[in-house]
């Protein structure tokens, strides 16, 4: 038997080669050589909008040799605002979580920087807004990826017909399907001289005034409107302002034209209400015109989805980001960032879109003309506006831009409804404004 | 000298037969054995409850970021809060009427299971539980819809009647009468079973012997049902107490704690502070808020027991 001697440069050699195979070629091994890869998405309400997500990330993982395991994690019960709370606290989980608005800012100690993906995914898809970057940055670290799963503008969605019979506007003409919207008249005044002839009608809007999303999101949108914030960027108390007392006003008027039950709505009401055939609006992403196109397909055929009215300091629209995030703990950050950057190639947000039937928004510029918004009916076009097409209404959400930690508290509370509720019940202006100036001195808290 | 001289070894060779003999004894002591067999539930119980207990009372003195110990501080900053003492006031409102409501509709509904004849009254006893049985968050579900601000089925009941709408989750007064309402319906077949149970181990001779001093049908409940059941009642009481108390699903189901906050529990709080605002450590102190609340009760309570149980 004779053996040869590895001599010493031999093996140098050879333990060189094979550190930079591995160095230089994490995926290209065997099958799942590039380890495994746990994700937490958010279970689409939309039937089969999972399977689109499912495909995109089978697709990447067989390419890049990676076992991946999908988790759809549903947003009723706040299932997953308990799975972050509890991942957060134990470290340990997924690699990658769908967070909800808020919840990056909430966990960003906890979070990978993005920031070195999402520069080429801007160059590619365009810029993204501004409440984005609001939520989704900390001192110049992207604390997430903008999802486009589960993103969406809560706009109004008007009937159509009861709105030019007993408002007198036409809500298609305002916001034409395929060209820009023609929407200067459409004030703040106009839709509350609306809201009063659609409750006259016996068709009042349905816009609720409860402690769920839905209720808040519309009080922020028109508290921004009228430039009314409760703490400013900088984190100063701003309650005691005219801009406050305004829009306190403003709501007081609106409450005495909206259902008596509002007080009691939740984020299933105002759908209802639509779906029901009861109102002539809501303020509500187009899950509620999806539903009525299941089972009241003649309420769904009326149904518009347009902008926001405009008030003294712009024109403002609630809008609620999903950001795909990379926890710290995760053990395979690399393959977690090359699936985000699979899932944000305009290819893959299209399909995602599709499959959603409209409903999700991407948060990039460039992504806000896909076929599936002009082809979707009935009516035809009915969510052409919904994406905000022409940037015609800034994109907003309630509490900011008080600083995300406090605005957070702002909004869990809802302290706006609250505001609007107690001052229409009947206590005083000041005695309200003091009320909502304790409150937000104790969300300051550190 | 010979006695000093073997003595060592006498120990040393005596010491192992009483171990083993000791731990035999041990193990054949009725105590021991009973140890043993519920360490598996003890285990659990500091796995699942202790351990948990203990870590939110280590969140409770962190600061909201959890980065810095702030001692008490949380508390000082909840009892300068008036939505706090609004939530104290709710949870002390919620429970204490909720568990009186169970206790008197139990005893009373107990008594009349108890006089139906032994034939039907497996029956009744079985549809009578069914509250108790179905998941409450499911049957919260149903007592919504009942509710719902635009299409309760109670308020198109009652439109027959000239009567209403009335706002039962939309109000605050009502929104507290409608939580409280579900959480007696959920919880009072509970107290039914355990009086039923109570009632029939009471001696049918004591009776015998009130009726023949001329007791009347008040006189035989206060002087000798009453009695015979304190102990049941006490421990029942303190039990449900404390589960109303910690109750979530119902309130959360029904109101979220609105209106304006005004149903609002301790555990429905500490969720929407904690989980919703991201507040952590604050929800934890909230929800840690009722256990010197109900440790006093339950000392009161079973000391009482106690007493009762010494004297007998």
């Amino acid at each position: 038997m004779s053996r040869k001697k590895l001599t010493r440069r031999q093996f140098v050699a050879a333990t060189a080669m094979s550190s930079a195979a591995l160095i230089t070629a994490p995926y290209v091994r065997g099958a799942y050589a590039a380890g495994k890869l746990s994700i937490g998405f958010w279970d689409h309400w939309v039937p089969g909008a999972n399977k689109a997500s499912t495909d995109l990330v089978n697709e990447w993982a067989a390419k890049e040799k990676v076992e991946v395991t999908i988790d759809y994690i549903p947003s009723q019960g706040n299932k997953n605002l308990l799975t972050i709370a509890a991942e957060a606290q134990a470290k340990s989980g997924h690699d990658i979580f769908a967070m909800p608005t808020w919840w990056a800012h909430s966990n960003a100690d906890q979070l990978e920087n993005v920031a070195d993906i999402m520069g080429p995914i801007i160059a590619e898809n365009g810029e993204v807004n501004g409440t984005v970057k609001y939520l989704g940055m900390a001192d110049n670290k992207w604390l997430g990826v903008p999802a486009c799963v589960g993103s969406q503008i809560k706009g109004p969605c008007s009937r159509i017909d009861l709105m030019k019979k007993h408002a007198g506007i036409d809500v298609q003409a305002m916001y034409p399907a395929g060209s820009e919207p023609k929407a200067d008249d459409w004030t703040l005044e106009t839709f509350l001289k609306a809201a009063e002839a659609c409750h006259k009608a016996g068709v009042p809007f349905g816009i609720g005034l409860g402690e769920t999303t839905d209720n808040v999101d519309t009080a922020g949108a028109i508290f921004l409107s009228f430039g009314a914030q409760l703490v400013d960027a900088k984190g100063n108390l701003t309650v005691k302002t005219d801009a406050v007392r305004q829009a306190l006003d403003f709501y007081k008027k609106l409450i005495s034209f909206l259902p008596p039950d509002v007080a009691a709505w939740d984020d299933a009401s105002n759908n209802k209400w639509l779906v029901s055939g009861r109102g002539a609006m809501i303020m509500n992403p187009p899950s509620a015109w999806a539903v009525a196109k299941r089972d009241a397909p003649q309420v769904a055929e009326q149904c518009w989805t347009h902008g926001f009215p405009k008030g003294p300091k712009g024109r403002f629209a609630p809008y609620l980001p999903y950001f795909w995030s990379i926890w710290n703990f995760s053990k395979n950050k690399e393959a977690a960032k090359s699936l985000l950057i699979a899932l944000s190639k305009p290819a893959a947000i299209e399909k995602m879109v599709n499959a959603s039937g409209g409903y999700d928004l991407p948060a990039y510029e460039k992504l806000t003309t896909l076929k599936v918004w002009q082809e979707e009916g009935p009516p035809k076009g009915t969510l052409f506006h919904y994406p905000n097409p022409y940037k015609h209404q800034t994109l907003s959400i309630a509490a900011s831009p008080a600083p995300p930690k406090i605005a957070q508290q702002i909004y869990a509370q809802a302290t706006l409804t609250k505001m609007c509720l107690r001052y229409h019940q009947g206590e005083a202006m000041e005695k309200t404004l003091a009320w909502a100036e304790g409150e937000c001195e104790g969300f300051m808290r550190s | 000298m010979a006695d000093v001289a073997l003595q060592p070894n006498t120990v040393g060779a005596a010491q192992p037969v009483r171990k083993r003999s000791g731990l035999q004894k041990a193990l054949k002591r009725k105590s021991t054995a009973a140890f043993l067999m519920t360490l598996p539930l003890i285990i659990l119980i500091a796995l699942l409850v202790l351990y948990p207990a203990f870590y939110s009372l280590h969140l409770a003195t962190l600061n909201k970021s959890m980065q810095r110990f702030v001692g008490l501080g949380n508390f000082e900053f909840l009892f300068k809060r008036d939505t706090f003492w609004l939530v104290v006031k709710q949870s002390c409102i919620f429970a204490i009427t909720a568990v009186l409501f169970k206790a008197l509709i139990g005893f009373i509904v107990a008594h009349f299971v108890h006089n139906i004849p032994a034939k039907g009254q497996r029956k009744w006893r079985g549809m009578l539980l069914v509250p108790w049985v179905i998941p409450p968050a499911m049957s919260t579900l149903a007592w919504l819809w009942l509710f719902d601000p635009s299409y309760s089925a109670f308020n198109y009941t009652l439109s027959f009647f000239g009567i209403g709408p009335i706002p039962w989750t939309g109000d605050a007064d009502w929104a507290r009468f409608s939580v409280i309402l579900v959480n007696v319906w959920y919880g009072a077949p509970f107290f039914m079973i355990m009086y039923l149970a109570s009632l029939k181990s009471v001696p049918e001779q004591l009776y015998e012997a009130a009726a023949i001093d001329g007791a009347n049908w008040w006189q035989r409940i206060w002087y000798v049902t009453l009695p015979m059941m304190r102990n049941i009642i006490a421990i029942t009481t303190l039990f449900s107490l404390i589960v109303t108390f910690a109750n979530f699903d119902i309130v959360r189901i029904l109101t979220a704690g609105g209106p304006l906050d005004h149903t609002h529990i301790f555990a429905t709080w500490a969720f929407r502070i904690g989980i919703e605002g991201s507040d952590i450590p604050l929800g934890a102190s909230v929800s840690l808020f009722m256990v010197p609340i109900l440790a006093v009760a339950a000392i009161f309570i079973l000391r009482d027991v106690n007493k009762r149980g010494n004297e007998a």
